[in-house]
């Protein structure tokens, strides 16, 4: 789980990045979104680069969700008969939402690469010109988008801020200093990588981005 | 205090098992919890009923054996508290209590809400002990150990085995006992020999005794009657990790 949420996980900081190329202005975005085709050249062939990199995303979620599958399974098994009688005294949201909060997140990949990378249920869906495919796309009477967007971020942040610290203990952190670093770092790094993707959104819906 | 208890009535390990509801009078605040179902247990056994089973022993605290769900906490309201340490003076009069036995596949119930911690004592046969003859106790200084090292040492060898960690884990992992038993050999010198194929060794009990997985929920040190902290369960990955990239495969001590 620890090793392929951080390969996740830093594609997830490269993403970030690059979706906030979109405030430095249209030219220079589509530029950009066409250089990640060109990433490599000319020593491996056009696209290439892209198509390693899909596959390694795709081994690593694949292999995340068998890893996740396994726990709960085991998870499930481990507990034939329920408790009458149920309290939760540690109260942590983002780890009790784990399972299902990967399950919506999943769903939101395949809707956003339907969306922005094939085009399929993107309003202009036009590959040459994914800034303005951005634009209409967060356009204010698509609010429902937006609506579903933030909230498939922000169950993203959840579940980093629970991964992201179990990611450090599976990996051996083991001192209660440690610990209390680890957890606060899983959290700044949680709302900043939130505030990140919500930024393009929320600037196209408010017009700083047309 | 009057109070009503719904207690888990299961005649063997092949019953099915139900909520029974018993109505308690005249509860005095200062009772232990035990001494509680002491007081349930005399009245149906006057009444010619069967008095529910429940494990104690020590009723101070420390011997492990009181494993009571009480309102869905493992051990009941009170932190870093056994059931037998619990009184009732944490309840008001009028309350209704839910008590259960551990649910967990590898903790079977024997009979009302005693269970079988057997599971615990393979993990403990699979590793959880030095096999060098310790004698008596040394000279304190003969073998330097360091202070840090030490109270982390005996912070784990707390661990009483009552098993409210399996009881609060939402997975039925018992990865902070196991961890516990870990974490008190491997930081002492007299751990060191075994310390790589007793982690491998005592995992693969654990797996195989049929408890969950751990996910770092922290759950269980919430539970815990003596405050194992849940960084012992990093002190287990850890040594796993060397573990297996060390002697992979190899079985345990």
């Amino acid at each position: 789980m620890a090793v392929t949420g951080i390969i996740l996980v830093l594609f997830l900081i490269l993403h970030m990045l690059g979706n906030l190329k979109i405030f430095t202005g249209e030219t220079s975005f589509d530029h950009y979104a066409h250089w990640l085709r060109e990433i490599g050249t000319p020593l491996l062939p056009s696209t290439w680069y892209l198509w390693i990199q899909r596959t390694v995303l795709t081994v690593a979620v694949v292999a995340h969700i068998v890893s996740a599958t396994v726990l709960a399974v085991r998870a499930r098994a481990a507990r034939p008969v329920a408790y009458a009688h149920r309290r939760k005294i540690h109260v942590n949201y983002a780890a009790r939402t784990m399972r299902w909060g990967g399950v919506i997140i999943l769903l939101f990949v395949i809707y956003h690469i339907l969306d922005l990378t094939t085009g399929h249920l993107n309003p202009q869906g036009d590959p040459a010109n994914p800034y303005g495919n951005v634009v209409q796309d967060f356009a204010a009477d698509r609010w429902y988008v937006t609506l579903f967007y933030t909230l498939a971020i922000v169950t993203l942040g959840f579940h980093l801020r629970h991964g992201a610290f179990s990611a450090f203990r599976s990996l051996g952190q083991q001192t209660p200093k440690g610990e209390r670093r680890a957890r606060a770092a899983a959290l700044v790094f949680a709302v900043a990588l939130c505030v990140g993707y919500l930024v393009v959104p929320f600037a196209v819906l408010t017009g700083l981005v047309a | 205090m009057n109070l009503t208890l719904r207690i888990w009535r299961q005649k063997g390990p092949e019953d099915k098992g139900q909520m029974v509801t018993y109505p308690v009078q005249d509860v005095s605040p200062d009772m232990s919890f035990l001494e509680m179902l002491d007081v349930l247990n005399e009245r149906l056994i006057l009444d010619g009923e069967e008095p529910v089973a429940f494990d104690h022993d020590c009723r101070e605290g420390i011997c492990g054996m009181c494993s009571l769900m009480i309102n869905g906490e493992a051990h009941g309201p009170q932190r870093g508290t056994t059931a037998c340490q619990l009184h009732m003076r944490q309840f008001s009069d009028g309350d209704t209590i839910d008590i259960e036995p551990w649910r967990a596949r590898a903790f079977p119930v024997v009979k009302d809400l005693v269970v079988n911690r057997n599971a615990f004592d393979q993990i403990i046969a699979a590793g959880g002990y030095v096999t060098a003859p310790t004698g008596s106790a040394p000279e304190a200084h003969s073998t330097p150990v360091a202070k840090a090292n030490a109270d982390a040492a005996f912070e784990s060898a707390a661990c009483i085995g009552c098993g409210a960690c399996v009881a609060a884990c939402p997975n039925g992992s018992g990865m902070l006992f196991t961890a516990a038993k870990i974490t008190q050999l491997s930081l002492l010198p007299q751990g060191q020999p075994e310390r790589y194929t007793r982690v491998i060794g005592m995992v693969d009990a654990h797996d195989e005794a049929g408890f969950g997985g751990c996910t770092n929920i922290g759950e269980c040190a919430a539970a815990c009657p003596k405050g194992i902290p849940l960084n012992t369960i990093g002190r287990l990955n850890r040594d796993y990790l060397k573990a297996t990239a060390k002697r992979a495969g190899t079985p345990g001590s």
